[in-house]
């Protein structure tokens, strides 16, 4: 920069004064942040829960949003899985359907480090400890398995134990537990695909480029049944390391939260709301074989 | 000494010793000591700058949980081994993808200079491929080709890998194509109608004078253009592969930390560091070249 004198000592000025500025404001964010501690645990109403907006219960899911969890991409119908289970954990804190809002958080947004805009989200995250030094997790609302399924024409159609599948071309969606369940259940031979979502990993099912998908047992119910032409479920995966998968609502880490939404998934449990969900919402998934 | 002496006998006025005069004298200390504040004012400014930099984000109220998330040197360690062999897949893509586009493109870029109403119909449609795939998002080449192509069933349809290579090369060629006919058309009239007077037919003509003039004129932007698809590569993991971006993806999914992103940022900008300084180096080349060597 050749700047005349004066302005060089201008600019040298002004860039101080904005740097200056900048610093001033870092620090004052943390009193938005700071918990106060007084009404955690015990208190578990609208009035005292720290939510994001008061008396409103902000709720997130990704969009699309797909069956048997949500039903027509609109959570806030109340319709599907995911979408009754957070109704009735927000019934459960006092909070009216009306005083419910759902946002749009796409998986990166809910795992960022950032400030979060959901009070909780509910989209089949799996808890696994690793996890927990990223997010909270509230106390588990469904137990899940994997399944693998495929299409008639499939060389796996048919297959009854995890050796017949080594030699598959298996695929799932990024960032599932299903993808680690190929990975380190079924251990194929060949390196297994990853899609973005599931509709690409269909398509590639339907198109041969893959000869079996691993999806959660809903889905599979639900993508054998509604999406694929001739779809079949292969069947149902023995758990990772002989542990239960379980999916958890995800909160902020040390969310103010976490206690509360956590003893309202409890108190569903207890009193027979989750099972009667289970049953209305995914009650077909019983009755796919097991691998072996 | 002697050579006072030869002009001594030439009867010229001995030269004296170079006495520079006062002012120049002033001159030259006003410079140093200018360039001496300039030196400080620059380190100033820089130290202001940094440490207020370090200070700002390793201030901030979430300073802690950043560094843990983005790096971590644990997760860092164990995700190496995958991006890297997912970067594996980039490297190899690049270099068949690179040549394929290249080919595409100087084909392209010679068939839309061709003269003469015979070659209305290739000019055409070398046009039409250059506006159409220069305007076709990538992903939508890549979605086309991978989840459309197989799902016609036709015998013999190569793999997703080959396919999502294809939409690259065709996408890239368009632009190469432009850059090269770019070069083409900077090469004066006046040097093709000289070969051609000197005889050479057009075909010889292309080949040995306004090509080689051309191609060394565009190989900046075209170095550029290698960059920038080695960046691109990776789109291919929508139908399925494992790249470096993907492979740190399922990393950050299994622990929910972005260090594994930060790992395949930093291979790639060590990946593209060579290809940048053979850019740089061909650039400046390429200018001593053009311009009167010394002249600057």
């Amino acid at each position: 920069m050749f700047l005349p004198r004066p302005a060089r000592v201008a600019a040298a000025v002004s860039l101080a004064v904005a740097l200056s500025a900048v610093t001033a404001c870092a620090p004052a964010d943390e009193s938005d942040d700071e918990p106060d501690t007084s009404a955690s645990g015990s208190e578990c109403s609208p009035e005292n829960l720290q939510t994001k907006r008061d008396g409103i219960l902000t709720i997130g899911t990704d969009s699309p949003a797909y069956p048997p969890w949500f039903i027509d991409n609109d959570p806030s119908n109340g319709q599907g899985f995911e979408s009754a289970v957070a109704y009735a954990v927000a019934e459960e804190l006092g909070f009216s359907e009306d005083q419910v809002e759902w946002i749009t958080v796409t998986f990166n947004n809910a795992i960022a480090p950032g400030p979060k805009d959901f009070d909780f989200d509910i989209n089949q995250f799996s808890i696994t400890e690793e996890r927990r030094n990223a997010v909270d997790f509230s106390s588990p609302y469904y137990d899940v398995r994997q399944a693998v399924i495929t299409v008639e024409t499939s060389p796996i159609a048919g297959a009854t134990t995890l050796a017949e599948l080594a030699d598959a071309r298996l695929g799932a969606q990024v960032g599932t537990t299903s993808y680690q369940a190929i990975t380190d259940l079924i251990q194929p031979n060949v390196e297994p695909s990853v899609f973005n979502t599931n509709d690409d990993a269909r398509q590639a099912l339907e198109n041969g480029t893959i000869d079996g998908l691993v999806v959660d047992l809903p889905t599979a119910f639900y993508m054998t049944s509604a999406e694929l032409t001739n779809g079949i479920i292969v069947g149902q995966l023995p758990p990772l390391d002989g542990q239960q998968e379980q999916f958890g609502l995800v909160l902020d880490l040390n969310s103010p939260l976490t206690d509360c939404v956590s003893q309202a998934v409890d108190a569903l449990r207890e009193n027979g709301t989750l099972a009667e969900l289970e049953e209305r919402w995914l009650g077909q998934t019983a009755g796919a074989p097991e691998l072996t | 000494m002697t050579a006072h002496k030869t002009l001594e006998v030439g009867g010229l006025e001995p030269p004296t010793e170079y006495h520079p005069s006062v002012w120049q004298r002033e001159r030259e200390a006003y410079r140093r000591r200018q360039t001496f504040r300039s030196f400080v004012i620059a380190t100033i400014s820089t130290a202001v700058v940094g440490v207020t930099l370090v200070l700002v984000i390793t201030g901030s109220p979430g300073w802690e949980r950043v560094k843990q998330t983005f790096f971590n040197a644990e997760v860092a360690l164990d995700a190496l081994p995958a991006v890297a062999e997912g970067l594996w897949l980039n490297l190899r893509l690049l270099v068949g993808c690179a040549i394929g586009a290249l080919t595409v493109g100087l084909l392209t870029a010679l068939a839309r200079t061709l003269r003469g109403p015979v070659f209305f119909p290739l000019r055409a449609l070398a046009t039409l491929y250059t506006y159409g795939f220069r305007g076709a998002p990538l992903i939508i080449v890549l979605y086309l080709l991978v989840f459309g192509v197989p799902g016609l069933r036709l015998s013999g349809t190569p793999s997703v890998l080959v396919l999502g290579g294809i939409a690259l090369v065709i996408t890239y060629g368009a632009y190469l194509a432009e850059v090269f006919r770019a070069g083409i058309e900077s090469i004066h009239p006046s040097q093709v109608a000289a070969a051609r007077s000197l005889g050479l037919t057009y075909r010889q003509t292309m080949r040995h004078v306004v090509l080689p003039q051309a191609i060394r004129r565009v190989s900046p932007p075209l170095l550029n253009d290698m960059v920038a698809l080695q960046k691109d590569v990776g789109l291919i993991s929508l139908a399925g592969p494992i790249d470096a971006i993907r492979a740190a993806q399922i990393e950050t999914a299994q622990s929910y930390n972005f260090t594994p992103y930060v790992v395949a940022g930093v291979l790639f900008i060590l990946l593209a560091i060579p290809l940048i300084a053979v850019t740089d180096w061909v650039t400046l080349r390429a200018a001593r070249r053009q311009s009167a060597e010394g002249a600057r």
